[in-house]
């Protein structure tokens, strides 16, 4: 990682994502299933299936199913539900928490959408009667498993650790990269290489690519 | 679906590894730009309708759009931003000069940026320790020794030494130079810091 390129780290995880965090842009582009409570018209063009055609201003109907990125259902949502109401994404259900609960550990949590606890803790601003089990599920889910993220991250030194975090969201990826980097930091100084001045990550980067651009 | 071509800035810039700069996606932002006037320009429309012909049923969709308006906006903005905490990184690592490759990837205005970066940091520099300032960019790592033992690897040429004399950096030659001297030639890969 560049020593001294701080990107702006997310917010998801607290009451708020952070406005330039490109990692909360990338999560509140995830989707989950909505039902609109009111016609929109002039929209049909969007969701082609649903749309009812020229006669209604080419409108989305009321009570059409869809799926829609974050960002819009949080822009859209109000408590009154004028607009659309909110569905859970299944991994957020009764069926799957229980399945957390049994073992955290087994599930691939990168294939359930790989931003499973930052985009689950967004879902609470939709004021789901079943918010406190999923926020006891999204803390109980992660106590499961850090234990084993914390011991893989602490131990592997110089290896390949792809079968390692495969499974692991974005967020658990993210403390598994802190972990090894303080692994390499404590393994440098024993070796009595902390105070040897080395080519920045950055500058060996940029040597091994090519320009393309420069070539001609 | 609006936003797909700000989603395209927001993912180029996070696959993008380690903080590297990719070259300045000016047609991109021109696309988003683009859009964003279209989607204003079709809700100001929606507005007046909905105002003067009594369509309220418009006031969903005219938020729909308004909501896209923002992502945009925010998409724009983390990408702008973002590029120029990679530009001051670089300011930190690679030294006050860019290598031509790299500032073919800046934008005018970045480049602008980064001088006036380098300018506010100069000037702090100055400000510190006295009469004559102190280069907070060297010592990243605890100094044991004043001098170090260093090897060449590539060539460089002729490099002054404080007392005058000048050492010839030919590539695999190694030297025991101050180390105050060396720090940027290391840091920028030139030179290699040899432990004992």
């Amino acid at each position: 990682m560049s020593e001294a390129y701080f990107r702006v780290e997310s917010g998801a995880l607290g009451p708020e994502e952070n406005f330039l965090s490109l990692d909360d842009i990338l999560m509140s582009h995830e989707k989950l299933p909505v039902r609109t409570e009111t016609a929109m018209p002039r929209l049909g063009a969007f969701f082609l299936e649903r749309s009812a055609g020229a006669e209604t201003d080419n409108a989305v109907p009321q009570g059409s199913k869809l799926e829609l990125p974050l960002w819009l259902a949080k822009g859209l949502f109000d408590n009154k539900r004028r607009i659309l109401s909110v569905e859970l994404p299944k991994i957020y259900q009764e069926g799957w928490r229980t399945v957390f609960s049994a073992d955290a550990n087994v599930v691939d949590l990168h294939k359930m959408g790989p931003h499973f606890y930052g985009f689950g803790s967004q879902l609470l601003h939709f004021d789901s009667p079943e918010n406190a089990d999923i926020s006891q599920s999204l803390l109980q889910t992660f106590i499961g498993r850090f234990r084993r993220i914390m011991d893989s991250s602490q131990n592997a030194y110089n290896e390949d650790t792809s079968a390692l975090v495969a499974r692991l969201d974005e967020m658990e990826r993210g403390l598994f990269q802190t972990g090894q980097k303080g692994l390499n930091d404590f393994q440098c100084w024993e070796k009595g290489q902390a105070s040897q001045i080395t080519a920045s990550n950055l500058v060996q980067n940029y040597k091994k690519r090519k320009f393309p651009d420069m070539e001609d | 679906m609006f936003c797909e071509k700000a989603m395209e800035l927001i993912r180029e810039l996070q696959r993008a590894p380690e903080g590297q700069l990719p070259a300045f996606n000016e047609d991109g932002l021109r696309q988003v730009l683009e859009e964003m006037k279209a989607l204003y320009e079709q809700n100001q429309s929606d507005v007046n309708e909905a105002k003067s012909g009594g369509r309220s049923d418009l006031i969903p969709t005219i938020k729909f759009r308004h909501c896209s308006l923002l992502r945009n906006r925010r998409c724009t903005v983390a990408y702008l931003y973002d590029r120029l905490l990679r530009i001051r990184a670089l300011r930190w690592e690679y030294g006050s000069i860019l290598p031509n490759a790299l500032r073919f990837h800046m934008s005018a205005e970045e480049m602008e940026w980064f001088n006036n970066y380098k300018r506010s940091l100069a000037t702090y520099m100055r400000s510190l320790g006295g009469d004559e300032g102190l280069d907070i960019t060297q010592d990243v790592k605890p100094p044991k020794s004043l001098y170090i033992e260093v090897r060449c690897l590539k060539d460089y040429g002729e490099f002054e030494v404080d007392d005058g004399t000048s050492v010839l950096l030919k590539k695999n030659s190694q030297h025991f130079l101050p180390r105050w001297k060396c720090e940027q030639l290391i840091r920028q890969g030139v030179l290699e810091h040899i432990l004992s």
